[in-house]
């Protein structure tokens, strides 16, 4: 009897990881391959293990095009991505605070604003936007894909707001009672209280804002501004380059951020789509 | 310190009475004017960022607007050229449609597939959570749309996979099918992509199987159910309502899908994988018609929302705890 279970604990083990491995192999060989040479990729395809193990693919890769590095690239959407962040998940907090620890008049129609304002895809807006942005003469900057994120976002208020509503209110009238503002209970008591929350927020919102495609096709069309996820599309497009190893590992590179956070920060990305439900 | 408590409470209205006393900052910290003060922010955004361009995409749609001319209203025309004189339109809807009904459940019986072998406790379960969970962290991103470009291509991973696979046996096939360039197999690849981003629905699904009470379990085996009835009696019901929830959010996703369409296959083989949102973008932001895409857009909305709520009225036959009320 027990050697039967131990039987089945092992194929359990042996299907579980073979079909693990099956779905990061596509990853898997991508990171492999930006360490061939690039001229055996396609060639070596089925194996994993380069023959002659190289960095020289980073280097041709970090180059860029038209005289513009990757580093540019990696640091527009740093700047992009940490601002933006940043932007987001205060002014997330703060909504979230007033609608939490407040019964002002409106309050009802506003939440409602925000559930709509989360439903609604960006697509339809994105026209009108645009000729907005335009109007103000933002087309070509980063403004678009930053400013719209310090008015706060529906998924972020909505989580933080579930996190407040668990933080005893007594904690606010005690400081009340000690002579604390409206907002100086936000600052002293409640954001510090909130900050796994916002950790939370803050993972997704970089995530997000680092993939972010479309807003800046839009947007952007200097060179020199183009964040990495638009860069490394061009960097693929036929004509401007054949060598696979050197997109390889630009695709490689972009996607070290994700990984990192998805390394450290993993216990703050399960408990957001856990609990909210929060897309990857 | 309770009895403390009562008394400020009484003496604060007494204290709001003397109105005409208060300071510019006594007012803005009243409670109500305060919390009205903290979502301000959230308000000024909703209207300049959402609610204005909203109405204003709703008048495009009925107007011709190249953006260098005011528009042009030409009334309900912008709908009647799309459902009566533009083939590409109805392609695309037709192809986003299929994406989305064929990605969504695939990914979602995969998902509750997976949470299912995973939910088994053992002392790697947390690495085996990561591994699965890692496809759908990055498979967004513009990377792994370009790698899956290059897995699929005639002298891509996947044939010559399948190449030394049979090499193996002997047998010397030359696979060098053109995956995206069929009008049979493209689209898959992208429904493939979807699927392969099983993993945040996989957590969510695992996260609800261990809200059900062991219980229920225990019971079940007391009176001697097979597992597999188990699941089908116990787990599932109890799992609709996340399965539910699963579903709305990630049709309306798939109706948006845009980056992968677009770096991948950009709609071809004979537009056979054009996106609705590609097509869009072409028409608004190449051509310049923007009051088409902006009809395009309200059409996208309307459909989402009838969706949406059919799905809504579904859910009492279905959905457990909902039959109920």
């Amino acid at each position: 009897m027990k050697k039967k279970k131990t039987i089945g604990r092992i194929i359990y083990h042996v299907l579980v990881s073979a079909f693990g491995f099956l779905m990061v192999y596509p990853l898997l060989w991508m990171v492999m391959s930006s360490f061939k040479e690039s001229n055996t990729i396609f060639r070596t395809a089925s194996s994993l293990i380069p023959e002659k193990f190289t960095f020289a693919n980073y280097a041709t890769g970090w180059r860029g095009f038209t005289g513009i590095t990757f580093a540019t690239f990696f640091k527009n959407s740093m700047v992009i991505s940490v601002i933006a962040t940043i932007g987001s998940v205060f002014s997330s907090a703060i909504v979230a605070y007033g609608f939490t620890r407040s019964k002002f008049k409106g309050r009802g129609f506003l939440f409602t604003c925000m559930l709509v304002s989360m439903m609604l895809p960006f697509q339809v807006i994105m026209i009108p936007q645009f000729i907005w942005f335009k109007q103000l003469g933002w087309v070509g900057t980063y403004l678009p894909l930053i400013a719209p994120y310090f008015f706060g976002q529906g998924f972020f208020i909505f989580m933080i707001m579930g996190f407040m509503e668990g933080i005893p209110t007594e904690l606010d009238e005690a400081a009340k009672i000690d002579g604390c503002s409206y907002y100086g209970i936000f600052g002293r008591i409640m954001l510090p209280l909130i900050v796994p929350s916002m950790v939370t927020a803050g993972i997704f919102s970089f995530m997000w804002r680092w993939d972010d495609f479309l807003a800046a096709l839009l947007y952007i069309s200097d060179p020199v501004k183009y964040p990495i996820s638009i860069a490394l599309k061009l960097f693929s497009d036929p004509g401007s380059t054949s060598d696979y190893g050197a997109m390889f590992a630009m695709a490689t590179v972009s996607i070290v951020p994700a990984v990192l956070i998805f390394i450290f920060f993993q216990k703050y990305l399960v408990d957001g789509i856990a609990n909210t439900g929060l897309k990857g | 310190m309770k009895s403390d408590k009562k008394e400020v409470k009484k003496v604060s209205p007494q204290v709001s009475h003397r109105r005409a006393k208060l300071t510019l900052w006594q007012k803005l910290n009243r409670q109500s004017t305060a919390g009205f003060v903290c979502v301000f922010p959230f308000t000024f955004g909703f209207f300049a960022f959402t609610l204005i361009p909203v109405i204003m995409s709703l008048y495009y749609s009925f107007t011709i607007f190249d953006t260098l001319s005011a528009p042009k209203f030409i009334g309900l025309q912008n709908y009647i050229t799309l459902f009566s004189n533009d083939a590409r339109f109805l392609k695309s809807l037709g192809v986003t449609f299929f994406f989305t009904f064929t990605s969504v459940p695939l990914r979602l019986v995969f998902a509750l597939f997976v949470a299912m072998i995973l939910v088994k406790a053992t002392k790697i379960s947390a690495i085996y959570r990561a591994v699965y969970y890692l496809p759908s962290i990055i498979g967004g991103s513009v990377a792994v749309a370009i790698l899956w470009k290059r897995m699929f291509a005639t002298d891509g991973v996947l044939n010559t996979i399948l190449n030394s696979f049979f090499g193996l046996f002997g047998i010397d096939s030359s696979f060098d099918y053109a995956w995206l360039g069929s009008t049979n197999t493209a689209i898959w690849t992208l429904v493939i992509l979807a699927v392969w981003q099983f993993g945040s629905s996989m957590l969510i699904f695992l996260s609800a199987i261990k809200q059900i009470p062991t219980s229920y379990y225990e019971a079940a085996d007391v009176d001697g159910t097979s597992k597999y009835r188990q699941f089908f009696s116990i787990t599932l019901p109890l799992l609709t309502p996340t399965v539910f929830f699963n579903l709305i959010m990630q049709m309306i996703n798939g109706f948006l899908a845009f980056t992968q369409c677009y770096i991948i296959t950009q709609g071809k083989p004979l537009d056979s994988t054009l996106f609705y949102t590609v097509y869009m973008y072409e028409k608004s932001f190449k051509d310049y018609a923007m009051g088409y895409g902006s009809a395009m857009a309200w059409i996208m909305l309307i459909i989402i929302g009838v969706i949406t709520l059919l799905l809504f009225k579904t859910k009492k036959f279905w959905v457990v705890g909902e039959g109920e009320q």
